[in-house]
């Protein structure tokens, strides 16, 4: 549990050092958002509409470019090979940066929805079930994205492999955070909001636990 | 000679396969009875269901050879993971391809977002990207470990995936099984099932064979003969 914590608080501070790249990838972000409204046009209501969905396809297109840079780091001095020497567990090591990405991905959701709420007028008051559905669909985001970017990092074309890799797999935290989020904003009368975050968390679950159980042999030399 | 031998019953399973496959979609095409809705459209089920149940196998096929290999270690299973997931992504493929030939008539769209559909497309992307991981990777260990955890994680997501569709949109027809459908349909559909099943499992054995001889040559590439002239020549002006 000590090693998780260091570890984290080394993910945590890495990132806080690098902040510059959080600004730039939450201005990817919004300006993703902001594209996508042009493939809609001006139909206030289509937009509306399909708001929960741009979110999260222009915060899964983020994501790639987070995920990777926190093992890029890594890469630079060798410095995994330096972590995997320490008396740690590799699996700490893991959640340790699969923590951090989920926050740095939160928080990256978290900024973008005012600027979901400016350009597709699609706001809702349930702001700490938003919060949660965020934080469940990135969960579920950063623990397959933080394995396969700890294999892609150390390859040729990792640029074009991470989401290769990552995309077919999220499939059902986008379908899922999508559904969710646009039951938030549009309103839900059936009451469907808890299976969809079910299967967020049951996703969730299932790949935080794989991916602790296989990073040690994805970093082993 | 060996080798001759050792390439014998796969090549033979391939040709029984190949001529099941034949026996199989003659009869369906020829001597099984119409259905009576779909009518002739309906005869691609004698492959396309095949097909179906295949491409599972060879894909969980696939993730048996990760799980042997992350806990044995042995290169072989590194080599029939290659071989499955390769055979895998072309059932998947051919699957997408003849389900798309039979939905336009029927449904009268080539594509539809039902969760069957929609769960093979994603297979097919999943096991491709790790197929293109094995590209890029040239450490031959590292691509063999990355490969089967990916292998083993994208198999994970199989179930979550067609369920997760399967609630956002629903339309495919129920499940074809023997009891289902009717006794005429039966032996043309396992004819070409096992057809399928001996042609790819011939497949996969020969490429197993062709990813142990590149791994063989990675390990220990074959020394760089010695050019006979330029060695004569050396030798000759050594004399002089």
């Amino acid at each position: 549990m000590t090693d998780l914590l260091v570890a984290l608080r080394k993910d945590l501070l890495l990132q806080w050092r690098g902040r510059a790249q959080i600004v730039a990838i939450f201005a990817f972000g919004a300006a993703t958002l902001l594209l996508f409204s042009f493939a809609i046009g001006p139909d206030s209501v289509a937009l509306r509409e399909h708001a929960a969905g741009f979110l999260w396809l222009g915060l899964l297109l983020a994501s790639t470019l987070s995920l990777a840079e926190s093992f890029e780091r890594e890469m630079e001095e060798q410095a995994l090979e330096g972590l995997l020497l320490l008396p740690a567990s590799a699996r700490a090591l893991y959640y340790g940066k699969a923590i951090a990405n989920c926050a740095q991905l939160t928080l990256l959701g978290v900024a973008l929805v005012p600027v979901m709420v400016v350009l597709y007028d699609a706001g809702t008051v349930r702001l700490l079930s938003l919060l949660g559905v965020i934080l469940l669909g990135t969960a579920g985001l950063s623990a397959p994205g933080t394995l396969y970017a700890a294999m892609t990092a150390q390859t040729r074309a990792r640029q074009t492999l991470l989401p290769l890799l990552l995309f077919p797999l999220v499939v059902p935290v986008l379908l899922a955070a999508v559904k969710a989020t646009s039951l938030l904003i549009l309103g839900d009368p059936m009451g469907q909001l808890r299976p969809w975050t079910s299967l967020l968390g049951a996703f969730a679950v299932v790949h935080w636990a794989l991916g602790g159980l296989l990073f040690g042999r994805v970093v082993e030399d | 000679m060996a080798a001759a031998s050792q390439h014998r019953v796969p090549q033979a399973l391939v040709a029984l396969g190949a001529v099941l496959l034949c026996i199989g979609s003659y009869w369906g095409l020829a001597k099984a009875p119409g259905e009576v809705f779909m009518g002739d459209v309906q005869r691609i089920m004698y492959v396309h269901v095949p097909t179906a149940w295949n491409a599972m196998l060879a894909l969980t096929f696939a993730f048996v050879c990760a799980v042997s290999f992350l806990f044995s270690n042995a290169w072989k299973w590194d080599n029939r993971l290659e071989a499955a997931m390769e055979i895998g992504v072309v059932l998947s493929l051919l699957l997408c391809t003849q389900g798309a030939i039979w939905a336009k008539p029927t449904w009268g769209v080539w594509w539809d977002w039902d969760p069957r559909l929609t769960t093979t497309a994603v297979m097919v992307f999943a096991f491709g990207g790790i197929l293109a991981l094995r590209a890029f990777v040239d450490d031959p260990m590292k691509r063999a470990v990355w490969s089967a955890v990916a292998c083993i994680v994208a198999f994970a997501d199989v179930p979550i995936v067609y369920f997760s569709v399967k609630w956002w949109n629903s339309l495919h027809q129920a499940q074809s099984s023997p009891e289902t459908v009717s006794k005429a349909f039966h032996w043309p559909l396992r004819i070409n099932a096992f057809g399928i099943l001996f042609l790819w499992t011939g497949l996969l054995a020969l490429r197993a064979r062709v990813a142990a001889l590149r791994l063989r040559s990675e390990i220990a590439p074959p020394l760089p003969e010695r050019p006979r002239a330029a060695s004569d020549a050396r030798a000759s002006g050594g004399a002089s």
